[in-house]
C-alpha cells in the first residue's frame, strides 16, 4: 500500500512536468498550427534560467577566513551575504523559488523573439518543414547552453527549509515512515497551480476566448477579422513561460544538463498525441496518466514479471493509442489529419 | 432494356436523426449520361459518397457491375471500373502532365500494388503512347513535359478528366464538372463532355447547374430533400411541375 | 510523337563507379583521402540514398531510421561474434534483420501519416533506444555497448581453420582480406555504388513514380486505383535494409555496437544530408553527406591554438577576437555549427544545394537567352 501511494505520488510529479510541457505544446500546435520540435529546449532554458539566477546571486570575493586564525586563510563569500549577512543568505537558499521572477519575463522575451523571428514565417509551410527548423533550432539553444554551462548535470538544492521530506504517511493514517520530498509536493501543487491560471486565464478573458476560437476553427477567427498575428505572438510566449516555469520548479528534482529538453520533447510529443492533438484537457490528463503510468511500471512487482517494461510502457501507450483512437483521448476531429 | 451497370436499392441514410436518403432506387444503364441534379442540401454528396463505398448506407444495398460496392476501399471501387472526378480538380501537382496520365493508365495496366523496379518508365512504351494520345485528344499533347501545378482550373479539370478516361472506365462520376468555372471553361468543359458521350461511356454526373445538365444529359434524376422525386429525359423533367416547385418552391 | 529519350543507365552507372572509386586520388588536394573518412562517406552515403526513397519519394518524415542503423550494428557484431569475422555474413544478416524490424515498424506507423506517422516513428525511435540501454542487456551488453571477445565460439572460423585460442583480438576480414585501411573502403564503395544503382533504378521505375505521386496527392493515388500502404511499407523497409546495411558496415569499420547509434537525434543528421544536398533527388543525398562529413571532420579536429595559427595573419587583439567569436563552432561546437546549418538550409533553400544549382545555372540560361532574343532582334 505504501509503495503504491509513493508510485502515484511520483507519477503525479513527473505527470505535471509532461502536463506542463505538453500544455504549451497544444496550445501552439492548436492555436499556431505549428509543430513546436523546439518545445523541450523551452523547458531546458527555464531550468537553466535557475541555474543562472543562483550564479547570480552566489556572485563572490574572496575574503580572510576569520574561522582560522593561525595563518591567513581565504574564502569565497557572496556578495549577498557580505553585504546583508542572515538576509543574504536566506535569499541565496531560496535561490530557486526565487528564480520565477527572473524566469518569466526572460521566457516571455525568449517566445516573443522566437514567435517572431523565426516561427511567424513558418505559419504557411509545410509541417515537415516546421519539425525540421524547429529541430535545427532546438540543437542550436542546446550546443549554445553547452557552451556556457558545460555538459555535466548542476545540482540546483531546494530551500532547506523544504529540503526534507514530509510525513505523508501519518497525515493520511497510515504508515509513519511514509514520507515523501517536500520539495515534489510543491513542485506537484505548483503544476497545478499553473495550469489553473493557464485554464481560468483561457475561459475567463476575452483573449482567452479569441484564443479558443481560433483553437476551435482558425480561418473563422481570420474572417471576423481579429487581429490573429499579435495573439499567436502572444499565445507563443504563454507556452514559452508555462514551459519556462515547468523547467525552473524541476530543476531541484533533475540537476539540469544540456540535453534535458530533448529527453523531454519526445515524451511531451507522445502525451500530446495520446491526450489528442490540439486539446488542452487532453494533454493535461495524458500527462498525469503517462506519468502515474510509468511510475507503476518501475515497482518492483510489475517488473518481476516483465522487467524493463517502465522503459518502454510510455510508447506503447502511444502506439497502441495512435493505432486504436487516431484522435488521441480527448482529440476533436481533423486537427492535423491529412 | 438494356444492361445496368449500377443498381441502386432501397437505399437509406441516417444521420443522427436527420434523414439525409430515403427510398433511393437508381438504375444506371449501360452507355447512358444519368444526371442527378437537386439543389443545395438535397442529398448528393451523400448520395455521391454511398455510391463509392465511402459511406455505408442504413439499409439497402449498391450493386456495381453486379458486385457490392458497399464496405470497398478507394482503390477497389477504382479497380472495379467506378472512377471518380473531383469537385476541385484532384491532380499530381508536383509531376509532369505526361505523369499524370501515365500513372492511371500503369494503375489500369497492373492493378492495385506491383513491385517492380528493374523495368524502366521509358521502356513502357506502351504506356505511354496511349497517354501522349490521351493528352493529345484534349490538346495538351505540345505542353506534356511541363509541371501540371501552374495550369488554370479548367485545365486541371481537362487533365483530370484524361486521366480518368484512360482507364476507360466502366462507369464515370463526374461531381459538379464545372464547380466554380469560368464561363469560357465551363464551355470547354462541356464540349469535352458531349465528345466523351460519343465514345459511348456510361457516367453519371451530378451537378446543380441546369444548362450543362440539359445539354449533355441522357436521364435525369431529380433529388430534393433525400428523395428522388422525378426520373426522366431531359424534356420529361423540363416540363415536370413537381421538379419546378422542388426547384423554385424552396423550402415550403 | 517525340517521347523522352531514354537516359543511359549505363552511363551514369560507369561515371559514378569511376568517381567513386577514385575519390582516394581526387579528395588528396583537399585532405580527405585518407581511408577512415572515405569509409564514412560511403557508409552514411548508403544510409541517406535508402532515406531519400522514403523521404524524398513519399515525402514520410522518420525519425526511427537510427533504429536499424543499431539493429544493423548489433546485429553484425552478433555475427562475427557467433559465426565469423567474414564481414559478409556480418553485412547479409545486419541488412537482412533491420529489414524485418522495417518491416514491423513500418507497418503500424504507416497506418497514420503526417504529423502522426513522424511521431510515431519517434516514439518507436526512442522506445527501441530504450530496449537496447538497459531492457535488451543480455543482446546489447547495455551501456557499454557489444564489442567481440578472444573467446567467442565464431563457428564458421573453427569450422574452416584453426583460430589461435591466444593472442589479440580478431579482426574483420573478407575471405582472408583484412577490412582495414583502403581494402575497407573499397569494399564499402562497392555497396555504395550498388546502393546507387538499386536508387537509380526505383527513381527510374513505374515504382519510383507511383511514390512520387503519393508525396504529391495521396488521395487522388487512392481514388485512381492503387493501394498506397503496400507501396509505403515496401519503401520504408527498403530504406530500412540500407540503414541496416550501413549500420552493419559501421560494425565492420569497428566491430563495436552501442546504444547511442540509436539516439532519435540521430535520425536528424542523416535528415539533414538529405535535405542539404536535396531531397527527392537522385544525387542530393550523397551530395549533403560530403559535404557534412568533410565540414564534420575539418571542424571537429579544430582547436584554439589551430585558430591563433590560422589568423595569425591578424594583429594580436583582432586574432584574439575572431578566436573567441569562432571557437564556440569549432571542435566541441561542431553541433552547433550543424544545428545553425539546418537552419539555414531549411529556412532558405528548402529544396537543397541541387535546387541552389539549378536556380544559378537558370539565371544564367536566361540570361542567354535574353541576350539572343536582343541579338535577333536587332
Amino acid at each position: 500500500m505504501d509503495a503504491v501511494l509513493i508510485q502515484l505520488l511520483n507519477g503525479l510529479d513527473k505527470g505535471a512536468a509532461y502536463a506542463l510541457i505538453a500544455l504549451g505544446l497544444t496550445l501552439v500546435f492548436g492555436t499556431l498550427g505549428v509543430v513546436n520540435f523546439a518545445h523541450g529546449a523551452l523547458f531546458m532554458l527555464g531550468a537553466f534560467c535557475a541555474v543562472t539566477f543562483q550564479k547570480i546571486l552566489t556572485i563572490s570575493v574572496k575574503v580572510i577566513d576569520p574561522s582560522i586564525t593561525f595563518f591567513t586563510a581565504y574564502k569565497e563569500q557572496a556578495y549577498l551575504e557580505i553585504w546583508f549577512g542572515d538576509v543574504g543568505l536566506t535569499i541565496i537558499d531560496y535561490a530557486v523559488p526565487l528564480s520565477i521572477l527572473m524566469a518569466i519575463p526572460v521566457m516571455l522575451l525568449i517566445g516573443l523573439a522566437m514567435e517572431r523571428g523565426l516561427i511567424r514565417h513558418f505559419y504557411k509551410r509545410t509541417h515537415a518543414e516546421q519539425i525540421l527548423v524547429t529541430f535545427g533550432l532546438a540543437i542550436v539553444i542546446q550546443e549554445v547552453i553547452r557552451h556556457f554551462f558545460g555538459a555535466n548535470p548542476i545540482p540546483m538544492p531546494a530551500p532547506d527549509i523544504v529540503s526534507s521530506s514530509a510525513a505523508v504517511g501519518t497525515w493520511l493514517g497510515l504508515s509513519d515512515n511514509l514520507v515523501y520530498p517536500w520539495w515534489r509536493l510543491i513542485y506537484l501543487s505548483f503544476s497545478l497551480l499553473v495550469i489553473g491560471s493557464v485554464f481560468a486565464f483561457l475561459q475567463l478573458t476575452t483573449f482567452g476566448m479569441v484564443v479558443r476560437a481560433g483553437m476551435f476553427d482558425r480561418q473563422m477567427v481570420g474572417f471576423l477579422g481579429i487581429n490573429v498575428q499579435r495573439k499567436f505572438t502572444i499565445v507563443f510566449g504563454l507556452a514559452s513561460v508555462v514551459a519556462g516555469l515547468a523547467g525552473v520548479m524541476y530543476a531541484p528534482i533533475l540537476p539540469p544538463d544540456y540535453h534535458m529538453g530533448m529527453d523531454f520533447l519526445v515524451l511531451s510529443f507522445v502525451v500530446v498525441v495520446v491526450g489528442g492533438m490540439g486539446s488542452l484537457p487532453g494533454a493535461v490528463a495524458a500527462g498525469f496518466l503517462l506519468g502515474v503510468l510509468q511510475s507503476f511500471a518501475s515497482m518492483t512487482i510489475v517488473s518481476q514479471y516483465l522487467p524493463g517494461i517502465d522503459q518502454v510502457i510510455i510508447y506503447l501507450v502511444a502506439v497502441i493509442i495512435l493505432l486504436t483512437r487516431p484522435r488521441g483521448l480527448m482529440g476533436r476531429k481533423g486537427v492535423m489529419e491529412d | 432494356m438494356s444492361e445496368s451497370v449500377l443498381k441502386i436499392s432501397n437505399v437509406n441514410k441516417t444521420f443522427g436523426g436527420l434523414k439525409a436518403l430515403t427510398d433511393i432506387n437508381l438504375n444506371i444503364e449501360k452507355g447512358k449520361v444519368h444526371a442527378i441534379i437537386g439543389p443545395n442540401g438535397a442529398g448528393k454528396s451523400t448520395l455521391l459518397n454511398v455510391i463509392i463505398g465511402l459511406l455505408e448506407p442504413d439499409t439497402g444495398e449498391v450493386l456495381f457491375d453486379n458486385k457490392d460496392v458497399i464496405g470497398k476501399q478507394a482503390h477497389e471501387i477504382n479497380q472495379m471500373g467506378l472512377v471518380r472526378v473531383f469537385q476541385t480538380p484532384e491532380i499530381f501537382t508536383d509531376l509532369s502532365l505526361l505523369e499524370n496520365v501515365m500513372i492511371p493508365a500503369l494503375a489500369k495496366r497492373d492493378g492495385s500494388f506491383k513491385f517492380k523496379i528493374f523495368r524502366d518508365l521509358a521502356d513502357e512504351k506502351d504506356i505511354m503512347n496511349e497517354a501522349v494520345d490521351i493528352l493529345a485528344s484534349i490538346g495538351m499533347e505540345d505542353k506534356m513535359h511541363n509541371m501540371s501545378g501552374s495550369m488554370s482550373r479548367g485545365d486541371k479539370r481537362r487533365l483530370e478528366l484524361a486521366m480518368c478516361l484512360i482507364q476507360h472506365p466502366k462507369l464515370l462520376l463526374l461531381d459538379e464538372p464545372t464547380a466554380g468555372m469560368a464561363r469560357h471553361d465551363t464551355n470547354q468543359t462541356i464540349e469535352l463532355l458531349k465528345k466523351i458521350k460519343e465514345g459511348g461511356m456510361t457516367k453519371i454526373i451530378i451537378e446543380h447547374d441546369m444548362h450543362v445538365v440539359f445539354s449533355v444529359a441522357d436521364t435525369i434524376s431529380v433529388l430534393a430533400r433525400g428523395k428522388i422525386i422525378a426520373t426522366g429525359t431531359p424534356d420529361e423533367i423540363k416540363g415536370n411541375p413537381i421538379v419546378q416547385e422542388a426547384y423554385l418552391g424552396g423550402g415550403e | 510523337m517525340k517521347i523522352e529519350k531514354k537516359r543511359s543507365d549505363l552511363f551514369i552507372m560507369a561515371i559514378f563507379t569511376i568517381v567513386i572509386l577514385s575519390m582516394p586520388v581526387w579528395l588528396s588536394p583537399l585532405g580527405a583521402n585518407y581511408p577512415d573518412l572515405l569509409q564514412k562517406f560511403a557508409i552514411f552515403g548508403i544510409f541517406a540514398i535508402g532515406y531519400n526513397i522514403l523521404f524524398g519519394l513519399t515525402g514520410y518524415l522518420s525519425f526511427g531510421h537510427a533504429i536499424f542503423i543499431g539493429v544493423g550494428s548489433y546485429t553484425a557484431v552478433w555475427s562475427f561474434k557467433l559465426l565469423s569475422m567474414n564481414v559478409l555474413p556480418a553485412i547479409v544478416f545486419g541488412t537482412l534483420f533491420a529489414g524485418i524490424i522495417a518491416a514491423l515498424v513500418g507497418y503500424v506507423s504507416l497506418r497514420r501519416s503526417g504529423i502522426y506517422f513522424s511521431i510515431l516513428t519517434l516514439a518507436f525511435a526512442q522506445m527501441f533506444y530504450n530496449l537496447a540501454y538497459s531492457v535488451l542487456t543480455p543482446l546489447t551488453n547495455g551501456e557499454t555497448g557489444l564489442t567481440i571477445a578472444a573467446g567467442d565460439p565464431r563457428v564458421l572460423d573453427r569450422l574452416f581453420s584453426d583460430v589461435a585460442t591466444g593472442g589479440g583480438l580478431p579482426s574483420t576480414e573478407l575471405f582472408g582480406i583484412s577490412m582495414s585501411g583502403y581494402s575497407g573502403f573499397y569494399f564499402t564503395a562497392v555497396l555504395l555504388i550498388l546502393a546507387f544503382f538499386i536508387s537509380l533504378k526505383i527513381f527510374n521505375s513505374p515504382f519510383g513514380l507511383k511514390l512520387k505521386a503519393i508525396k504529391s496527392n495521396q488521395h487522388r493515388m487512392k481514388y485512381t486505383g492503387y493501394n498506397t500502404r503496400p507501396y509505403l511499407v515496401t519503401a520504408f523497409i527498403i530504406s530500412g535494409m540500407f540503414a541496416g546495411l550501413a549500420g552493419s558496415l559501421m560494425a565492420v569499420t569497428d566491430p563495436l555496437a552501442g546504444a547511442e547509434r540509436m539516439q532519435w537525434t540521430a535520425s536528424g543528421e542523416v535528415v539533414l544530408m538529405t535535405i542539404l544536398g536535396g531531397v527527392g533527388t537522385l544525387y542530393g543525398p550523397l551530395l549533403g553527406v560530403a559535404i557534412i562529413k568533410y565540414l564534420e571532420n575539418i571542424f571537429s579536429a579544430v582547436n584554439e591554438a589551430t585558430l591563433h595559427g590560422f589568423f595569425s595573419f591578424l594583429p594580436q587583439w583582432l586574432n584574439d577576437t575572431m578566436v573567441v567569436v569562432v571557437s564556440p563552432f569549432v571542435g566541441e561546437g561542431w553541433h552547433l555549427t550543424l544545428g545553425l546549418m539546418f537552419m539555414i538550409v531549411v529556412i532558405f533553400l528548402p529544396g537543397g544545394v541541387t535546387e541552389g544549382f539549378q536556380k544559378i545555372k537558370n539565371r544564367f540560361t536566361k540570361n542567354k537567352e535574353q541576350e539572343k532574343l536582343k541579338q535577333g532582334g536587332e
